[in-house]
């Protein structure tokens, strides 16, 4: 288990205050300045080193993504803007971030766009966490009245803006283009890339998207460098992560843990453990709503990182591990992703637009039996027409879950289209 | 995707609050010249608060006017983002999140209380205090199963505790925000598993 000593988010919980000087008390906004003057490869290098991942769901290393910014500006301001659009289905991290630790995403945020050469930040908050960005605003205020943003940013000399934005309950604002367009004011739809947005991003100038985890993680890794964190985990999957667990356990529970925990120990030592024993588990989808669903034969002994999830046909995503014990239905349980994912669709393309209500209607069909079982190969082939043939990866994410059900669950679906035939013989 | 388009009946004319304008000057602000449409969510937000929670086709034209923007963009956004309302709602508004981890935890006992109480989704009670949506997942899945009423979560809840909630919203009683069975936030029930030094 990781120790309470290599936390990043000592108050996740809000057992202490979101204030500035509770947060301080805390170790945050420490000798910011001296991080600053450090330079600009510096914290890039640290974080490159520390191999942080992105913790919004694809997993880019977050340092290289950062170098990416042009290194000379062209006369164009840079921008970072902070991905705080957390609706993937089971995720519910970035929250308690922004109500319980607001300052260590706003002094990541002074650091990373420092080390982009950005002098404004954006933080784009979903709209129904209304009292998420009251907490943020005020943390925001805070900082300003405490001179550690505005024209000399916690005496750096780097000028930093933070503004919040908001959304209004779209999905599709998660993905980094997608968002831009509606900060711009636009219909949130995904673009073409390239460009790329470290090239042209918001207002056509350079940005970077980062998820929140992403970015307010930044500060500890300077303070206690990059080798503390990778020390934490495995190669290629360092440090500690937000695991947000959900569903069928006796205590379900967002918690920090190091990259790599057994999912089994995740579970049991800080979710009281699946409902009804593990033995009554029967599937867990361990990445957010959009990754491939697992049995309990992998559940027994993967690890919770990326590597180690992909190498199951899976992700580790955000980290929203949703479980479901032998009590789901769980053709149900997809199909009610599939409606998600037809709801969430911002309908630019086709084989998104029309291929995720198909692929739900079909899988209604299939949870209540009233299909053929020949339509089960051909819902599969729908799934691969749709995957990698739009614009951004929502319609990936509608397929994968579908994906996974059919690759660990077809006889389960066999069985019923079996029954419901025979039943309806009998009549 | 899904189909949404203006109420049938308008009301004749919108106009935002002083304080409101004042608001909105300052959400404006934090845009770069020229870059005034990045208020759009903010301000019909705000347009949809003032009228009730719900938005009108003049609020949106008004919207766009303070913003140069044509009125075909700003009905764009205000009907591609869900959290507009397009028609009339109840006094407390009740979201229901019912995507999978609250469906896993009993959210359709919930909309069981909601049709009880309220009706169809939709529906606004005669004396015009509630309706209710189902929406997707409103992130904050650990507690689950939960509802967002107006600006706040409510969070798990029990068909028992949701039904004595919605009764207290009604007439006017006070209610505990956050989760309704003693949880701290997103601690595991009966105390965190870690840093027992902080509590």
């Amino acid at each position: 288990m990781l120790r309470d000593e290599d936390r990043i988010f000592t108050n996740i919980y809000g057992f202490g205050g979101a204030d500035l000087a509770s947060s301080q008390a805390r170790g945050d906004w420490d000798n910011t300045a001296d991080l600053i003057k450090k330079g600009r490869d510096w914290v890039i290098d640290e974080m490159k080193g520390s191999g942080l991942r992105g913790r919004g769901g694809a997993g880019f290393p977050t340092g290289l993504k950062w170098s990416f910014m042009p290194k000379e500006n062209d006369g164009r301001p840079h921008y970072l803007v902070v991905n705080a659009d957390e609706s993937e289905p089971g995720t519910c991290k970035d929250r308690d971030i922004m109500r319980h630790e607001p300052h260590k995403l706003l002094e990541g945020c002074l650091l990373a766009g420092f080390a982009m050469g950005a002098h404004a930040c954006y933080i784009y908050v979903r709209g129904e966490f209304v009292r998420e960005r009251e907490a943020l605003q005020r943390a925001v205020d805070e900082a300003y009245d405490a001179g550690l943003l505005g024209k000399d940013a916690a005496g750096s000399g780097w000028a930093y803006d933070i503004y919040v934005h908001h959304g209004a309950g779209a999905y599709i604002c998660g993905e980094e283009t997608a968002l831009i367009e509606s900060l711009e004011g636009k219909k949130g739809m995904p673009r073409l890339k390239p460009p790329f947005p470290a090239n042209v991003g918001l207002y056509g100038c350079p940005t970077t998207v980062n998820n929140v985890e992403s970015i307010a993680v930044a500060p500890t890794i300077c303070r206690r460098g990059a080798s503390w964190f990778s020390g934490l985990g495995r190669e290629g999957n360092t440090g500690t992560k937000l695991f947000c667990i959900s569903g069928h356990v006796n205590r379900p529970c967002n918690v920090e843990e190091e990259m790599g925990i057994p999912l089994k120990e995740l579970l049991e030592r800080h979710a009281g453990g699946v409902r009804g024993g593990w033995d009554n588990l029967l599937a867990v989808i361990p990445g957010g709503s959009s990754v491939p669903l697992l049995p309990k034969d992998i559940c027994d002994t993967i690890r919770m990182d990326f590597d180690s999830l992909k190498d199951v046909q899976s992700g580790l995503g955000t980290a929203g591990v949703i479980v479901m014990d032998k009590s789901t239905d769980i053709v149900k349980a997809i199909a009610r992703i599939s409606y998600f994912y037809k709801h969430e669709s911002c309908g630019q393309c086709t084989p998104c637009r029309e291929g995720t209500g198909w692929m739900w209607r079909v899988m209604e069909r299939l949870a209540a039996g009233r299909a053929q079982p020949k339509e089960i190969d051909m819902l599969l082939q729908v799934t691969k027409q749709i995957e990698g043939h739009t614009i951004c990866a929502l319609g990936d994410a509608a397929a994968w879950p579908v994906q996974g059900l059919i690759r660990h669950f077809r006889p389960e679906i066999e069985a019923r289209l079996a029954d419901s035939l025979q039943s309806e013989a009998a009549e | 995707m899904s189909v949404r388009r203006l109420h049938e009946q308008q009301p004749e004319a919108f106009a935002f609050s002083e304080d409101n304008l004042v608001w909105a000057g300052e959400q404006i602000a934090k845009y770069p010249e020229g870059r005034q449409a990045s208020a759009i969510l903010p301000l019909l937000w705000q347009a949809q608060k003032q009228g009730g929670g719900w938005l009108s086709e003049p609020a949106i034209r008004c919207v766009a006017d303070m913003l140069d923007m044509p009125y075909i963009r700003a009905l764009e956004v205000a009907t591609f983002y869900s959290m507009f309302n397009l028609s009339p709602v109840g006094e407390h508004f009740v979201q229901l999140c019912g995507t999978t981890p609250c469906w896993l935890r009993g959210a359709d006992d919930l909309k069981a209380v909601c049709r009880k109480i309220i009706g169809e989704q939709g529906n606004v009670t005669e004396d015009g205090k509630l309706s209710w949506l189902e929406v997707e997942c409103l992130g904050a899945c650990v507690n689950a199963p939960m509802v967002q009423i107006n600006d706040d979560f409510f969070e798990d809840l029990t068909a028992d505790t949701f039904e004595r909630l919605l009764e207290d919203l009604r007439h006017g009683r006070e209610v505990a925000t956050g989760p309704q069975n003693g949880r701290q936030a997103s601690a595991p029930e009966g105390g965190p598993t870690v840093l027992k030094g902080n509590m």
